[in-house]
Formats: C-alpha cells, sequence, structure tokens
C-alpha cells in the first residue's frame, strides 16, 4: 500500500511540476500551492487505517493514475446540461465542464451589479487583492491531502462576493460538469463564496457528469459568512454512477451569521463529503441538513465536523440516508465544543432507512466537549419500511410498489421541505419521486405536512 | 355477500381462527362479540389480506370472488374497507394526499376516471361533514399526533371516501368517550346502505346501543359458538363472556369424546 501511495504522489508531484512549466498564469498563488503539493506528497492518499477513512477505501484512487481534466474536445451545449439546470432557463449561473470555465453556457448577468460573480482563473489574474484575503485561509491543507491536492491543482472555479449590507436574492448557480471518456481524469473545483457584514447569498452547487468512464471530482468550498452575513448554501451531487466525488465545504461564521449548508447525494459511485464548519463569532446559527440516496454499489460517505468556537451558538446537524441494493452509507458527525464556547446547543440527528438486505449504513457521532455550559444531543437511527405503515396504505387500495415510494418519500420529504428555493424542491421531488405518481401538485402537496 | 367457510389461520404458528363459518347479505350489519383474544381481530385482518396472518384452510367469497387470492389493494379495490382498530401514523404523508391517492387507486383499478384536485376537494369537504372533522386535520401528515377520537374519525372519513362493499370495523368504539362515541356511530350509520354489508368487531355491547346490528355472533377461542339477534348483545352483556366460554368448553368436550 505504501508503495502504491508513493508511487502516485509521484505522479502529481510530476504533473504539477509539468503543469507550472507550461502555465502562462499569474504567479502570486504559486506558494500555497506549492505549500499543498508538498503536503500532499508527505501524506499520500488516506487508507482505511486512518481512522478518519475507515468506512471509506480510496485505494481505486490511489491505484489509478488520474490525469487532470482537458476543456472538453466536443462542445458541450445547452441542451446537455439542460437536465442539471432549475427554474427558468435564463437563471443566473456559472457553468464548467472538466473544471474548466464556459461562457457560453453561463449567465452571469442576473445579479445585481454590487454582487462580483466571476470565475477564479480570470480573478487570480486580475483581482489578486479581493481574493488574497480568502482564498485557501479556512480549508486548511495541512492534514487533509484532498484539499491539499486541489489546492495545488485547481485551475478554475466559482468566486461568489456579496458586500456588506447587501442581500442578493437571485439564487446563484454554480453548475461543474463532467464530461467523463474513455481515460481516467480528475478535476478540481473550487468554489468561494464571501458574504460580507450583514449580507445574505444563496448559492447552489451542482456536481454532474454526462458519461462514465471512471472520472474524479474533487472538489474544495470555502464558505465565509462575516458578522450577520446570511448564507443559504447547497450542494447537489448527481455525479454518474462510476465517478468518484470527494468534496470538502469548508465554513466559517461571525458573530450572529447564519450558515445553511445542504448536502443532497442522488448520485456518484464513491462519493465522500467532508464539511467542517467553524462557528468563531458569539450567537452564531449553523443548519447542517442532508440527504443521501444510495443505490447500486454506491458509497456515500457524509463526515461533518462541527466546531463551537464561540458562546451562545446554535448548530443543527440533519442527515438523512435511503439505502438500497447494495449500496452503503457512512455518517460521522464530529461536535467540537471548545472551551470558551458556553451557551452552545448543538444537535444532531442521522436517519437511515435500509430498503435491502444488501444495504449498509455505519453511523458514528463524536463529541468532544471542553465547555461545561452547553447543550450537545445527538441520534442516530436505522430502520426498514415498517410493514404496518406498508399494510395499512394497501389496505386503502394503493397499489404494493407506489405503497413503497411513498413511504420512502415521506421518509424524505422533511429533507426536502427545507431546501428554500421552490424550483429547486420541485426538481428534486420530481428526481426523487418519478415513477409512481409524477403529478407536481400532489407531490407539494404530500411534502408539506 | 361475504361468504366465510371453515376459516383457520395462523400467526407465528399458533393457531387463532378455527373454523370459522359466516354468511353476510348486502344491507346487513353483523356484529362480532368475544372476548380478548378470542380471534376478533384476526378475523378483520385476514378478511382485510395482512400477510402476517397465515391462512391454513377454508375460503372467503367476496360476491363470488375468491378473497384470499388477492393482494390487499386488491380486495380494497373489490370493496372490502377495515377500520383499524389502531390506525397507523404516517410521518411525511398528509392526510389528503393520502386520501386522494387510495381513492385513485380504487378507481383506477376498477376502470373510473380519476378525480383531479378540485373534484377531490369538493367531494372531501362534504364528507368530512359526515364524522364532523376539521378540514385542517387533512393538511397534517396522516394521523400523526391525532387523538384517539380523531384517529378512529379518520377511519371513518376514509370509509366514507372509499365507499366500500363490505365495511369491517374492529374495536372502532376503543378509547373513545361517548361524545366521539356518538359522533363516529352516527357518521357510521349514515354510511349505511342496501348495497353496504358491514362487520362491527366489538367487545362491548355499549357500541351496539349507537349501531344497532341485524345479526350478533360470538366468537370464542377461534369458533362462533353462538348466534343470534341484537338480543344477543344484551345477554351477553348481562351474564358476561364466561357464559358462553363455558358453554363453548363444553361442547369441544363433547366434540373431543
Amino acid at each position: 500500500m505504501a508503495v502504491i501511495t508513493e508511487k502516485n504522489s509521484n505522479h502529481y508531484v510530476a504533473e504539477f511540476e509539468r503543469l507550472e512549466k507550461t502555465s502562462a498564469g499569474p504567479t502570486w498563488f504559486n506558494p500555497v500551492r506549492k505549500a499543498a503539493l508538498a503536503h500532499f506528497a508527505e501524506q499520500g492518499f488516506p487508507t482505511t487505517r486512518h481512522e478518519e477513512w475507515r468506512y471509506t477505501n480510496v485505494a481505486p484512487l490511489a491505484r489509478t493514475t488520474f490525469r487532470s481534466a482537458a476543456p472538453t474536445a466536443v462542445p458541450v451545449d445547452l441542451d446537455a446540461i439542460r437536465p442539471f439546470l432549475f427554474g427558468d432557463a435564463d437563471s443566473t449561473r456559472l457553468v464548467f465542464v472538466n473544471g474548466h470555465y464556459v461562457p457560453e453556457l453561463s449567465i452571469a448577468t442576473g445579479v445585481p451589479a454590487k454582487v462580483t460573480l466571476a470565475n477564479l482563473a480570470e480573478l487570480l489574474e486580475t483581482e489578486p487583492d479581493t481574493l488574497r484575503p480568502h482564498l485557501a485561509r479556512y480549508a486548511g491543507f495541512e492534514t487533509q491531502p484532498f484539499i491539499a491536492l486541489n489546492t495545488a491543482f485547481f485551475q478554475d472555479g466559482a468566486f461568489i462576493h456579496v458586500p456588506r449590507g447587501f442581500v442578493c436574492e437571485t439564487p446563484i448557480h454554480v453548475v461543474y460538469l463532467s464530461t467523463g471518456g474513455p481515460e481516467p481524469v480528475v478535476s478540481h473545483p473550487r468554489t468561494l463564496i464571501v458574504a460580507e457584514e450583514a449580507s445574505q447569498v444563496t448559492v447552489v452547487e451542482t456536481y454532474a457528469g454526462l458519461n462514465g468512464g471512471g472520472y474524479w471530482t474533487n472538489a474544495v468550498t470555502e464558505i465565509v459568512a462575516g458578522d450577520a452575513g446570511v448564507v443559504d448554501h447547497y450542494r447537489l451531487n448527481r455525479e454518474h454512477d462510476d465517478a468518484y466525488h470527494i468534496g470538502a465545504v469548508r465554513t466559517q461564521q461571525g458573530g450572529h451569521g447564519t450558515v445553511t449548508s445542504h448536502g443532497l447525494t442522488l448520485g456518484g459511485g464513491l462519493t465522500r463529503n467532508e464539511i467542517h464548519s467553524v462557528m468563531n463569532g458569539e450567537g452564531g446559527d449553523l443548519d447542517l441538513n442532508g440527504l443521501y440516496i444510495g443505490r447500486g454499489s454506491r458509497h456515500i460517505d457524509n463526515h461533518l465536523r462541527v466546531e463551537h468556537a464561540a458562546p451562545h451558538c446554535d448548530s443543527r446537524e440533519y442527515y438523512k440516508g435511503i439505502l438500497e441494493d447494495s449500496s452503503h452509507g457512512v455518517f460521522t458527525g464530529r461536535i467540537v465544543v471548545h472551551k470558551d464556547a458556553q451557551k452552545t446547543d448543538a444537535k444532531q440527528t442521522n436517519m437511515n432507512l435500509l430498503l435491502s438486505g444488501n444495504a449498509q449504513v455505519d453511523t458514528k457521532p463524536q463529541l468532544e466537549i471542553f465547555a461545561d455550559d452547553v447543550k450537545c444531543t445527538h441520534g442516530a437511527t436505522i430502520g426498514q419500511i415498517e410493514e404496518s405503515e406498508m399494510f395499512y396504505l394497501r389496505s386503502r387500495g394503493i397499489p404494493e410498489k407506489e405503497a413503497r415510494d411513498l413511504l420512502v418519500y415521506a421518509f424524505a420529504s422533511e429533507s426536502i421541505a427545507r431546501v428554500k428555493i421552490a424550483p429547486l424542491r420541485e426538481a428534486l421531488q420530481r428526481l426523487l419521486f418519478t415513477g409512481a405518481n409524477e403529478d407536481r401538485l400532489l407531490i407539494e402537496e404530500a411534502s408539506n405536512p | 355477500m361475504l361468504e366465510i367457510r371453515n376459516l383457520h389461520a395462523n400467526v407465528d404458528g399458533h393457531e387463532i381462527l378455527r373454523g370459522v363459518n359466516l354468511t353476510v347479505k348486502a344491507g346487513e350489519v353483523h356484529s362480532i362479540m368475544g372476548p380478548n383474544g378470542s380471534g376478533k381481530s384476526t378475523l378483520a385482518q385476514v378478511l382485510a389480506g395482512n400477510e402476517t396472518y397465515e391462512v391454513t384452510e377454508g375460503e372467503v367469497l367476496l360476491n363470488g370472488r375468491n378473497l384470499l387470492e388477492l393482494a390487499p389493494e386488491a380486495r380494497a379495490a373489490e370493496g372490502v374497507f377495515l377500520a383499524f382498530q389502531y390506525p397507523v401514523e404516517i410521518p411525511g404523508i398528509t392526510g389528503s394526499y393520502f386520501l386522494r391517492q387510495a381513492l385513485n387507486s380504487v378507481r383506477r383499478y376498477r376502470g373510473e376516471e380519476e378525480l383531479d384536485a378540485v373534484d377531490f376537494l369538493k367531494m372531501i369537504r362534504e364528507r368530512l361533514k359526515l364524522v364532523q372533522m376539521d378540514d385542517r386535520l387533512l393538511n397534517r401528515s396522516v394521523n400523526e399526533g391525532f387523538s384517539g377520537g380523531e384517529k378512529k374519525r379518520n377511519e371513518i372519513l376514509q370509509m366514507a371516501v372509499l365507499e366500500p362493499r363490505l365495511a369491517i370495523l374492529d374495536e372502532t368504539d376503543s378509547g373513545l368517550d361517548i361524545d366521539a362515541l356518538r359522533i363516529v356511530a352516527d357518521g357510521v350509520n349514515r354510511l349505511r346502505s342496501p348495497e353496504r354489508a358491514m362487520i362491527v368487531v366489538t367487545h362491548y355491547q355499549r357500541l351496539l346501543n349507537y349501531i344497532v346490528p341485524d345479526f350478533v355472533h360470538v366468537l370464542v377461542n377461534g369458533r362462533i359458538v353462538r348466534s343470534g339477534g341484537k338480543e344477543l348483545a344484551l345477554e351477553l352483556e348481562e351474564k358476561g363472556y364466561t357464559w358462553v366460554e363455558k358453554e363453548s368448553a363444553r361442547a369441544e368436550l363433547a366434540g373431543a369424546r
């Protein structure tokens, strides 16, 4: 195993040197990239012997030589991305294909002029001073090999900035599309969302794949909410069934800031979602909502770390999983309450519905509490469809398959109801509830208890 | 309408029904009474198609059709309705959605046109009055957080919407105070019709003051040991179940010899 690790960090070191020589881009960020690469080279890929990676085996990533994804040779048109959009066809969006910005598919004009909505590759050149205080300042790579790899290699990504006191009411959609293909390729999308003091923004990130081929998405998103800033963030995984997706979300919030991040995993072969939230201003409010759907042999690992670093902060984690076939779900929720974070109120809920005897779930809460006046609760459940509920529905004439779909939907409905963007909520309902009844009106009605 | 012949059923290997015979004609209301554990609820669940119970012998015909070979949803569509003793809570699904799904499933099965939201709403408003139920309950998850009375009323509402040919009411009176009992019984009575048969399963005679049956049967130890008119219920109330239990034990002994 050690040999494989070494060989593959060598591959990335060589790849880095090659890119360094050929790249004509700005150099101010290069020291950070180099430092990140050095950390990656030192650590290599984690193995299941690492406690944090016990349930997720990334050996296939270490074993495979992924080349950096190039902008697609075959142009992607609007029809190809349409299935991944929601709401109006001309709603605000940035579209990236294989990690590279595609202005022809993007509509960056729908937001007020005060809001900066741009791609990072361009800003790295034109506005280093805007990026410098934030970029790679939150997502620490010292002990995180995948964040290190992303930091060393990311070519492009989205930058969203909302100035002090401004409310951006239009949701911003960032689409990271992978075309897939015959060779294993990796892209490293990077997203930076900055909501200054008392501002508000809503961002949806969609990760999607057009074809298989075992591509790998290694994404990092940094979210910063200033004092009393509000960020509503959605991360939708609709990757191809044989894709690898490693995604890190790092949130930081000031005093009385409100951050909500939804992790919705509906695709991918192997997915690891790492969320690390730090609440370092007094009176912050954090919601981490998640819904993961396991089908086939999909593996979904949600790895959450919530840090209460200031007093009077509330955090709620609400993750639900539906696991079919031989899929595997993992939930790890660590809550760390720092010494001075008195009056912390932290709540963690993880509920799983197993729909097959071969599906599997590992769920693990971890509490580290160093303050003495706190409230921390956690609860995890693993259940199956209740036979009594099935019989009740069937005895009223609802056929078996529809009854089952209805109960699965009922399980997911609360997570969907938490999605505040109506067109996205409707799109999710359609994605999750096709077949039994596609009457949208009914679905809306059903999910509104 | 309903023919039950020599019905035997097990649960977890224990024989609960041990040869039930019963004939119910359209328009009739039959009450099945019996002590706890006599098999009353088992009979109701078996008729509705609960697969927890295994039918080992006998047959059940609904208008000549073999009910036992039908899935629960097909039985519902054929006109069987069971008002549950313990209505099930379904978090995440609203009452109105559930009812409309149920009704349209049944209509689909029967080859009838499905009701759209507007027609459904009109019809449901009408039926709600029957059980004096607040329509706000329909916007909540099915039975979740309902009181005992609300749950039972909800059962009768479902019956009113699905318009069954054979309604089986399983201990619909249990846990109800007298006001709630009157409302529920009143709803049931208004649903009585010459085309509809009812089986009212109850432990106590009290309910039968409000839903007056044409026939009363006493189930003891998985068999109907005595049948009569509505006066049988009063006799049972007076003498208690030990009276028929003793009688049935004597009969079994005689049979064994």
